[in-house]
């Protein structure tokens, strides 16, 4: 895909932080990349920093090629959908919509076509003339939609979109909205600490952390191929337990696990090794390779239930059949024979 | 309709508080705030009307005199053209101090908003002593220009209108600060997102929201000024409002006219607190509660001229108070025709202390200030507590008679108590309370009223209902409720109440010249005779005086707020 949108080397920092240090990431024409991390990973402030109401120490952004990292925002051409949406509590939906067609020089009656297209694009058809304070949560979150996307945006961008909707509501909103960006075509970033909504929205994932750019692929290949520990433990509810290379981990209290290395790794290295629930099994009595434990945590999930249990080399989560232990069991925690291995990557010295 | 702020509690506490039988507290607590504060207004209109003999003579008297309307008239676009001036220097001044940052934003920012908590006969005396013909400004540029007269009079409506737009800003200021440190930055940002430049942005988003707060501040500015005295006193001459020919009249023994006048005034007041209540009840639901207001612009150039405008104009507007200061410490007669004066001392301060003569109206003044703010807290409070969480009529009749003293001009009430305690009939509530020591206190008092009321109803307002209850099932009885949970949780906006009621008292004029004698006679009036025998530095002492307790007042009482 060629690069619609490119970020190069963003760097910012507020005093003496760093918040975001060489972001660079690319999008193609239409394609929809997510920015996912944990709270303070620097991630708002990369989309603010595309949008221009931040300007970045280093490092530049280009639309189509043109540098508008010196550009003010409101000549930026881009749409942003904002966490609690920032609509006009003193204007109606329908001058909402057309805010950003009037402050880019159409008349007062002429953007009335367009304002009831991109509402009927939101499934809010005729909403015009309602106050943005009477609709319901749901409601506003499309016309703030609505009103990025009137003045045709060259890029879309999302501040946590769906942060402040009920959980019963979330997952409507998240297909419709899907369904409406899918349907402009447009190039679209967006902000979540939600991997779920990552996942299902983006075309590719950006996972951040401490402002830095951990790795960037579709959801199958974060899942499939962490190229980080962070990535790998972040993706997916893993385990990180503590072990020393061998060609495979041993961990303490001398089992010896079958893993991959995420990174090339020395015989005798200390290593995090990133386990995923559904790759370990349970068992009652001692065997090759297990390792002892006590369920301190066991939540029920229909079949399954997942288990937390405390062993030797640290808490590690299990997916198991919803009979396989109770709490306060001592339990023995094993690779399963099917799973996929765990990964080892050096330890973090700070963790 | 309004809804009540707050969690709506469980019934049973609230029930019990008077479902049954008669609400002696209640009725009580209103029979005492209508003595108080409506008794001496429905006096007034009684005696306006000719009472017991009806008539209608008065107001047609009143009809008569075109002097009559002429004050009518010149309160009314006095009133109009102070905010639009106060509009002027406060809003602009508000968008720099709230929208950049420079080198000492936060101090002048308090700065600025200080001759609020001032008494208005300070500002009109500083003014004086600045601008005035001898005045500081006059005589620097008498003496640069070599000039034989002073270059200007300061006197009629001008100089009102210099003086209220002088003092009045803050209000604007006030006000639009708090819109705009309450405005949703993302709001700004969406704006810029869709291609509204900063002119668009302003004109189409930030006014728009600023509406609530500048018509509030519009207003009030409007009530100020429509009871304003000082100013129109000292400055007016021949050219007199509403509140300088009540006053007059009263001072020429026209009693009933003066009457009429009163009663006009207080509607023309009480028409101004409808538009109010109008204007709250469609007020905005503001929705940008949420976001963070945007962050201080500090940039190159813009910030020497923010920085520029920022001190000069607290400079600019400070300079009659420093006047006042300077003018403090010159002795009697030792200043004539110099552009600075040549002798300084502390012998005005000495005189201050050392004369029984000068000292009497200190000690009136704190006595008798402290003496209304006891009361109106202590009523305030009741008042509240009382009040806030009945649903019935009597709580909104308590609340409003707390509330009216603020929305009916000082004059209307000085003129109103006159009448109401000049008279001995103590089967119909009445006693000769003029010219006694009680009646300044109690006119302070009732001044006083609605700010304790609205700061113990403010506080008791934001009190979870649930706490009271949570008190309640862990045994605790009334008065513990009331002694462990209400009061600790009232304090600091009573307090805040409080350091604005002592204020009021402290510095008043206008209730005082109506009703003091020579034995209660307060700074304020003392100052004035000091004037009028030209004892500028003995005036000017009593002032910054007035201005330090205001001040200690305002940090002590108010700091706690936060």
């Amino acid at each position: 895909m060629s690069d619609f949108l490119r970020l190069e080397g963003l760097e910012k920092r507020f005093g003496e932080t760093a918040v975001t240090r060489g972001v660079s990431l690319s999008a193609g024409r239409g394609e929809i990349v997510a920015l996912l991390g944990p709270s303070g990973s620097g991630k708002t402030t990369v989309l603010r920093l595309v949008a221009g109401f931040e300007v970045p120490d280093a490092g530049r952004i280009r639309v189509e090629g043109e540098d508008v990292t010196d550009l003010p925002p409101e000549r930026r051409r881009f749409g942003m959908v904002f966490q609690h949406y920032a609509l006009f509590p003193h204007m109606t939906v329908g001058e909402n919509v057309a805010f950003g067609l009037r402050a880019r020089g159409a008349p007062a009656g002429g953007a009335r076509e367009r304002v009831a297209e991109t509402l009927s694009l939101v499934g809010l058809a005729g909403f015009e003339d309602r106050r943005v304070t009477e609709i319901s949560g749901g409601q506003q979150q499309r016309v703030a939609l609505a009103r990025a996307l009137a003045p045709s945006p060259r890029v879309l961008l999302l501040d946590e979109p769906l942060s402040n909707l009920d959980p019963g509501l979330r997952d409507r909103t998240r297909r419709e909205l899907k369904r409406a960006i899918r349907k402009v075509g447009i190039t679209t970033l967006f902000v979540t600490h939600e991997q779920e909504e990552a996942f299902e929205l983006g075309d590719r994932v950006a996972v951040l952390h401490r402002g830095r750019l951990e790795q960037v692929g579709t959801p199958e290949a974060l899942f499939e191929r962490p190229a980080t520990r962070f990535v790998a433990s972040f993706i997916g509810r893993s385990s990180v337990l503590a072990a020393v290379w061998n060609g495979g981990a041993r961990l303490e209290g001398g089992a010896v696990w079958p893993a991959e290395p995420g990174e090339p790794l020395a015989d005798g290295a200390p290593v995090d090794l990133v386990v995923r629930p559904d790759a370990l099994v349970l068992a009652a009595a001692p065997r090759p390779g297990g390792l002892a434990g006590r369920v301190v945590e066991r939540r029920y999930a229909g079949r399954s239930a997942h288990y937390r249990v405390a062993t030797g080399a640290g808490e590690v989560e299990v997916l198991a059949a919803a009979d396989a232990a109770r709490d306060g069991d001592a339990v023995v925690v094993a690779p399963g024979p099917a799973g996929p291995l765990p990964l080892a990557f050096a330890r973090e010295s700070d963790s | 309709m309004r809804k009540r702020r707050g969690a709506p509690s469980s019934p049973s506490l609230r029930e019990r508080a008077g479902a049954r039988g008669v609400p002696w507290p209640a009725l009580l607590l209103v029979l005492l705030l209508f003595w108080l504060v409506g008794y001496p207004l429905v006096l007034t209109l009684l005696e306006a009307l000719g009472a017991p003999h009806w008539t209608l003579a008065h107001f047609g008297e009143f009809a008569r005199r075109p002097a009559e309307w002429a004050a009518l008239w010149a309160s009314l676009w006095i009133s109009l053209a102070t905010v639009a001036l106060a509009a002027l220097v406060g809003v602009p001044l508000a968008f720099v101090f709230e929208r950049r940052e420079f080198p000492g934003r936060r101090l002048l920012g308090s700065l600025v908003a200080l001759p609020v908590a001032l008494p208005p006969l300070i500002g009109v005396i500083a003014f004086l002593f600045l601008y005035g013909e001898s005045g500081f400004a006059s005589r620097g540029i008498q003496a640069a220009l070599r000039l034989s007269a002073p270059p200007w009079r300061l006197s009629g409506p001008t100089a009102i209108l210099l003086v209220h737009a002088y003092s009045m800003y803050v209000y604007f200021y006030t006000f639009t600060r708090a819109g705009l440190a309450r405005l949703d930055g993302s709001l700004l940002e969406a704006a810029a997102s869709l291609g509204a430049g900063r002119g668009r942005a302003l004109r189409s988003v930030t006014l728009p929201l600023l509406l609530p707060a500048l018509s509030g501040a519009a207003l009030l500015t409007f009530m100020t000024s429509l009871a304003s005295f000082s100013a129109p006193y000292v400055f007016g001459g021949s050219f007199r409002v509403m509140t300088t020919q009540i006053v007059a009249s009263k001072l020429n023994g026209d009693d009933a006219l003066a009457m009429v006048e009163t009663v006009t005034l207080a509607a023309v007041g009480l028409l101004g607190l409808w538009l109010l209540r109008r204007l709250e009840g469609t007020r905005l639901a503001a929705g940008g509660v949420r976001g963070i207001a945007p962050r201080r612009r500090v940039v190159g150039t813009g910030r020497w001229a923010a920085t520029a405008a920022g001190w000069g104009l607290t400079l600019f507007l400070l300079a009659p108070h420093a006047t006042l200061l300077l003018v403090s410490f010159v002795p009697r007669d030792t200043w004539t025709t110099e552009a600075l004066p040549p002798v300084l001392s502390t012998g005005n301060y000495r005189a201050l202390f050392a004369d029984p003569v000068r000292l009497t109206p200190i000690v009136n003044s704190l006595w008798m200030a402290s003496a209304a703010t006891v009361l109106a807290i202590v009523l305030g409070l009741a008042a509240a507590i009382v009040a806030v969480r009945r649903r019935d009529g009597w709580g909104g009749a308590i609340e409003g008679l707390v509330a009216a003293p603020w929305a009916l001009p000082g004059t209307v009430f000085a003129v109103a108590l006159a009448a109401a305690f000049s008279v001995r009939a103590p089967w119909a509530g009445r006693f000769v309370l003029v010219g006694t020591a009680a009646i300044l206190p109690l006119g302070y008092l009732v001044r006083s009223l609605p700010l304790t009321g609205r700061a113990a109803f403010a506080g008791l307002r934001q009190m979870d209902p649930a706490l009271l209850e949570a008190a309640a099932s862990l045994g605790a009885s009334r008065a513990m409720r009331l002694r462990r949970v209400v009061l600790p949780h009232v304090r600091p906006a009573l307090a805040a109440g409080a350091s604005l009621a002592f204020l009021a008292a402290v510095g008043d004029f206008v209730v005082s010249i109506v009703l003091y004698t020579y034995d209660t006679r307060p700074i304020s009036i003392e100052i004035l005779s000091s004037l009028r025998i030209q004892e500028i530095g003995v005036a000017a002492a009593y002032g910054v005086l007035l201005t330090a307790l205001s001040a200690a007042a305002f940090l002590i009482w108010g700091r706690r707020e936060g």
